[in-house]
């Protein structure tokens, strides 16, 4: 059984910059957008309004809110399949999500790419990727043009603990390491390669120690906390940010739902599932913000303006029009 | 006026990328000892001293991962130039072909390009053996969005590259072992490119088309000058273009002669020569005077002795066989 204790036994933050609570507030609403997101769509499949399957992230929003609201928004994100979360913290827009998602004109890939092939490139967002470990070579490779054009910033590659066995991985690594480029690797290790438990699959109990063979730092932090996951990604970005190479952050996670949307979980306990949902990423800013003086009409009012955001949201996406057959058939070349 | 020079297949090669490097800062090249050493077959010898380990990415062997690499910074506005040693560890590289170069245009909706080059060695040489041997152009029959490129003369080789790494759609470059060290004029001095989606009519004829790319083009042409002197008139197509197939220029040919030979070093099955045939039956069936014939390397992966070797490759023997049985129909 995945203990949630037992897996981030060496949480280090260096920083003492104390989060604020205005960005504190921005991430739990981010936070509270994602989940919203993520139960509407489920929706939507039980609905049958939705075909193919989808990676949902509730549980892991954490990752997401954290390590984009510590980046730079002009750094550049590469995803992986269950990026509708990183999509939605780098602030494209939910109804647009939506469309893509429904295969509308209107989506950010007007309906051709889907939950998995998601890109706004101006937003710097280099694309959600449906080859487990695909994404982590564009994202060196993006990185080698940032570091050639001679521009500051950085590439964030977001990938799971089953992706760090794959030898994109490992090449990708070495590489970057070689040439010494701004990536900063971001492995949410939410414990399972689909139903196959971390320690089954992988070597090395903590990712972030696979960072050493590479001769990059690698750090874990508790991806259940928001407030952890900005202190990790901003000391350890910062150190990318400077110069001196890529980095691995290793963010300690869990996924609520199924690998996807038809897995019935039967290789893990409820018991196991209950235990991760008492360390709740939403549940502990909202205490957090309480703490920093926040009173419970004002957490109220932001779960009710997401609701509203979610609910016109889909609203907007299920009234816009499907593509035509040229849409279809066209633009394989440039 | 450009001068032209004699040279290598190679040589023009190297002189494209020299030449594209030096135009375009945008243009890098990835690859696995194309540095000092100058590349496994010496197409980039010299290009390091000149440009420099800046322009020049040398790579771990990692060919899946820095194919990867070269889309990840062709997204970014490079235009990367990767180098696969032989054309066999192309298989290593494929997903990010298949799934990333060839499908990001398309499934992000025009927001990114992938303007890659990928150049690579097929074909069989006498004695590098299974893993080292194979024409795979079939491999990339049937991938959207990418487009397959096999020069067959050392000026096509110039002018091609050089519009392959303009091109804003990524690009997969077959060379050929045995095309390396073929002399050719080589247009030089001016910009020479060639349009990289065109087939090209390399010898006139009446009689037969033989359908032909990389090296079972000079093939066709001895074979074509030793018709001639029997008093058949060969006309040899050079493909040029694998993906998109010319089916223009191909079909002129057809309508001309209404006999047709593909001729291909890849497997006999699933290739190249196999998607004209279907085109050319679909197309010009009624002028075709005989069935369509496929002359191709047997099914059998290519065996080291270049003995054995030479069994499994296609012969200017079969392709005199096949031209016989369509004259004979």
């Amino acid at each position: 059984m995945l203990q949630p204790s037992g897996l981030n036994p060496n949480i280090t933050t260096d920083r003492d910059m104390p989060i604020t609570t205005d960005i504190l507030r921005s991430c739990y609403r981010k936070m509270l957008l994602i989940r919203r997101f993520e139960e509407a769509l489920a929706d939507l499949f039980a609905q049958n309004l939705l075909g193919g399957t989808s990676h949902f992230c509730i549980g892991q929003e954490a990752c997401a809110a954290g390590v984009l609201s510590a980046a730079a928004n002009t750094d550049y994100i590469v995803s992986n399949h269950r990026g509708h979360g990183h999509l939605l913290a780098r602030d494209l827009e939910p109804a647009r999500v939506f469309a893509e998602l429904l295969g509308r004109e209107t989506g950010y890939c007007g309906g051709r790419g889907g939950s998995q092939h998601m890109c706004a490139i101006d937003l710097h967002f280099l694309g959600t990727n449906g080859i487990t470990g695909g994404g982590i070579p564009i994202a060196t490779g993006a990185a080698a043009a940032l570091k050639y054009q001679g521009k500051d910033d950085a590439v964030i590659a977001f990938f799971g603990d089953g992706a760090s066995n794959q030898g994109t991985f490992h090449e990708s690594l070495n590489m970057a390491s070689l040439w010494q480029l701004p990536v900063l690797y971001v492995c949410e290790n939410n414990g399972y390669g689909m139903s196959i438990p971390v320690g089954v699959s992988t070597s090395c109990p903590r990712i972030a120690d696979r960072a050493a063979a590479y001769g990059m730092p690698g750090k874990t932090a508790d991806g259940m906390d928001v407030v952890n996951v900005i202190d990790a990604t901003a000391d350890i970005l910062e150190y990318v940010h400077a110069g001196n190479g890529p980095a691995l952050l290793e963010l300690t996670t869990y996924r609520y739902c199924g690998h996807s949307k038809n897995d019935a979980r039967v290789y893990r306990t409820r018991e196991e599932e209950a235990e991760w949902a008492q360390r709740d990423c939403l549940e502990r800013a909202a205490a957090r913000l309480r703490d920093l003086g926040l009173e419970d009409a004002e957490i109220t009012a932001i779960q009710e303006d997401v609701r509203s955001e979610i609910d016109a949201a889909l609203k907007t996406a299920l009234a816009s029009p499907c593509g035509d057959e040229s849409h279809a058939l066209g633009g394989v070349y440039a | 006026m450009p001068d032209v020079r004699e040279d290598y297949f190679s040589a023009a090669i190297k002189e494209a990328l020299d030449e594209e490097l030096d135009r375009d800062r945008s243009v890098v090249l990835i690859g696995e000892d194309i540095g000092i050493y100058g590349g496994a077959f010496g197409v980039t010898r010299g290009l390091w001293e000149k440009h420099g380990r800046e322009r020049i990415w040398e790579t771990p062997i990692s060919e899946n991962s820095f194919v990867g690499v070269g889309v990840g910074a062709a997204m970014m506005g490079l235009r990367p130039v990767v180098e696969i040693m032989f054309m066999d560890f192309i298989a290593l590289t494929i997903d990010q072909i298949l799934n990333s170069a060839g499908k990001l245009h398309y499934m992000y909706n025009g927001q990114v390009t992938v303007p890659l080059v990928v150049r690579t060695p097929g074909g069989a040489k006498g004695g590098y053996g299974p893993s080292h041997s194979q024409m795979l152009s079939n491999l990339f029959v049937g991938i959207p969005g990418i487009k397959v490129v096999a020069p067959s003369t050392a000026a096509q080789a110039k002018g091609l590259l050089k519009s392959a790494i303009r091109d804003p759609n990524p690009v997969v470059f077959i060379e050929n072992k045995r095309l390396y060290p073929r002399r050719g004029p080589i247009p030089s001095g001016g910009d020479f490119t060639l349009p990289i989606d065109k087939a090209v009519c390399m010898g006139r004829g009446t009689d037969v088309t033989l359908v032909a790319y990389s090296a079972m083009v000079p093939v066709c042409m001895e074979l074509r000058k030793a018709y001639a002197s029997k008093g058949v008139s060969i006309e040899v197509i050079d493909l040029v273009s694998l993906q998109p197939i010319d089916t223009e220029t191909v079909f002129a040919s057809v309508r001309k002669t209404g006999r047709v030979v593909c001729v291909e070093e890849a497997c006999f099955t699933g290739g190249v020569g196999a998607e004209v045939a279907a085109l050319v039956a679909d197309g010009c069936m009624d002028v075709l005077e005989a069935p369509i014939k496929r002359v191709a390397a047997k099914d059998v992966p290519i065996p080291s002795s270049p003995e054995l070797e030479k069994m499994v490759l296609p012969s200017a023997k079969d392709i005199v066989g096949a031209v016989q049985a369509v004259l004979d129909w």
